[in-house]
């Protein structure tokens, strides 16, 4: 299983409900529920890191000397936006 | 061709088609004229006349197409019809062959739009299947929209409020003028090729006013088509949709509607997750508990229980002797009891208490200690203790005799 690397949320979402599920049902051992559960916990870690890690920034993408740059920005009050 | 040779008429006619064969214009002309001898067989194929002041012009519209029509076509009525001329061999007449027809009320430009349309929708741009899901949590929301307006302050301020980290990255551009539709479409391109961003918005401001042209081009079609990340539009009104809205992967009335769509709420994630997380851990500990359960029955069952009952066993059949003993004991009493009775009596007869009670008296040394019984272990002047039957003397020796 790829480290959590490039798993998108959705998909960690998704397999933490079919892991949770599974947990809630009948069919599996002991064992099977244990490892079930720490994987449950790493994408729960995952996941919430995920909605930590994104940082609020506002950028504009410019051409600049045929270069595409990346500006951050600000709104200013008048509708439109500062550098 | 010599111009003594006699052709058959299907020569010439041949001649004929393959001249308007091979002219291109005539392959897609818009005609306009006014409709007359509007005839409509049993067939549903429908045959007219296009006529103007000067000339008229022979049209049949086919049946497939003419199913299409959303207005009523009769004579006098002025309209413009989209088709290719070709020649029908058996009557030796030239005609229109009708793909599109429409009231002459329309401007050109809608005509084209129409048409562009049309044509777009064939090659499946706006087809269902095509549509691709939004992503629950994008790691970048693009903004495609002008940096000065208030469709950007809307995204931005309905974005943040939703999940207040949420990066966002704005490609901005005119949305209205010759240049509008190079720049939109550039925007796009580069936050596709960009990386890192999941959903892309197009919007513009509000205010039926505005010039929406720009998103009913084919370069902004195209180029919402070919990005490779989904596309919100927020452009047009439900009524009057443009092409922009209709070739993206979801619609929104408003930019704000948009940025609805396109960011989920923090909170709401949050939670998500910590109910997950709590079943989780409801359900391991469910499961260990049954096992744990499952273990304890084990254990109370016979098959585990027999060491302790054996315990039980023993202790009993110890019991059982005890009592055994006893009532031994209670048999042999009677003959024991007589023999302890002569030894009592023999013993108290021995007792020195019974000899004090005679008259005799124990004297040794203070506080105990065995009985004086020669007078030389004594010296006058020593204390002696002296024992009668009731009580006792503290005495001084005053003088010794010999014995």
């Amino acid at each position: 299983m790829p480290e959590g690397e490039q798993l998108k949320f959705e998909e960690a979402l998704q397999k933490l409900e079919g892991i949770v599920r599974a947990l809630e049902g009948e069919g599996l051992t002991l064992e099977d529920s244990l490892a079930y559960y720490q994987e449950g916990i790493r994408l729960v870690r995952l996941c919430r890191q995920r909605l930590q890690e994104v940082e609020g920034k506002l950028q504009a993408l410019l051409v600049q000397e045929g270069e595409v740059v990346l500006k951050e920005i600000s709104l200013s009050g008048g509708g439109g936006y500062g550098a | 061709m010599s111009g003594q040779r006699v052709l058959a008429v299907r020569e010439l006619t041949a001649y004929l088609q393959r001249l308007i064969g091979n002219d291109g214009r005539l392959a897609n002309v818009w005609v306009k004229g006014e409709i007359s001898n509007l005839r409509r067989p049993v067939s549903g194929h429908l045959y007219f006349t296009l006529k103007d002041q000067v000339a008229a012009l022979r049209c049949v519209m086919f049946q497939g197409r003419s199913r299409s029509l959303s207005l009523s076509l009769q004579d006098g009525l002025e309209v413009i019809a989209r088709g290719h001329i070709a020649i029908y061999p058996r009557d030796g007449v030239y005609q229109l062959y009708v793909a599109e027809i429409y009231p002459a009320g329309m401007g050109m430009a809608t005509l084209a739009l129409q048409e562009l349309a049309a044509r777009l929708e064939r090659e499946g741009l706006f087809a269902a299947e095509r549509k691709r899901p939004l992503p629950l949590l994008p790691r970048r929301v693009g903004l495609v929209t002008s940096p000065s307006g208030a469709a950007l302050r809307d995204m931005v301020t309905v974005s943040r409020r939703r999940f207040p980290g949420i990066d966002l990255v704005l490609a901005p551009a005119t949305v209205q003028g010759d240049t509008a539709p190079f720049e939109l479409a550039r925007a796009l391109e580069l936050l596709g090729k960009l990386g890192g961003v999941d959903v892309i918005i197009i919007g513009r401001g509000g205010g039926s006013a505005e010039d929406l042209s720009a998103f009913n081009t084919e370069i902004v079609a195209r180029a919402i088509y070919g990005c490779p990340v989904p596309v919100i539009a927020a452009v047009g009104h439900e009524t009057d949709l443009t092409l922009a809205d209709r070739v993206a992967d979801r619609r929104a009335p408003t930019p704000s509607a948009a940025a609805e769509l396109a960011v989920p709420v923090k909170k709401e994630l949050e939670e998500r997750l910590n109910i997950l997380a709590t079943r989780a851990r409801r359900g391991m500990e469910h499961r260990l508990q049954m096992a744990q359960a499952r273990l304890e029955r084990l254990v109370k069952s016979r098959g585990m229980a027999r060491p302790q009952q054996e315990l039980y066993y023993r202790q009993q059949y110890l019991d059982g002797l005890e009592q055994r003993l006893l009532a031994a004991w209670q048999r042999h009493a009677g003959a024991r009891e007589q023999a302890l009775q002569l030894l009592t009596s023999r013993l108290e007869a021995a007792s020195p208490l019974t000899i004090l009670s005679r008259g005799y008296a124990i004297c040794r040394r203070p506080g105990g200690g065995p009985p004086i019984r020669h007078s030389l272990e004594v010296a006058p002047g020593e204390r002696v203790e002296v024992v009668l039957s009731q009580g006792r003397l503290q005495c001084q020796v005053e003088d010794v005799d010999g014995g």
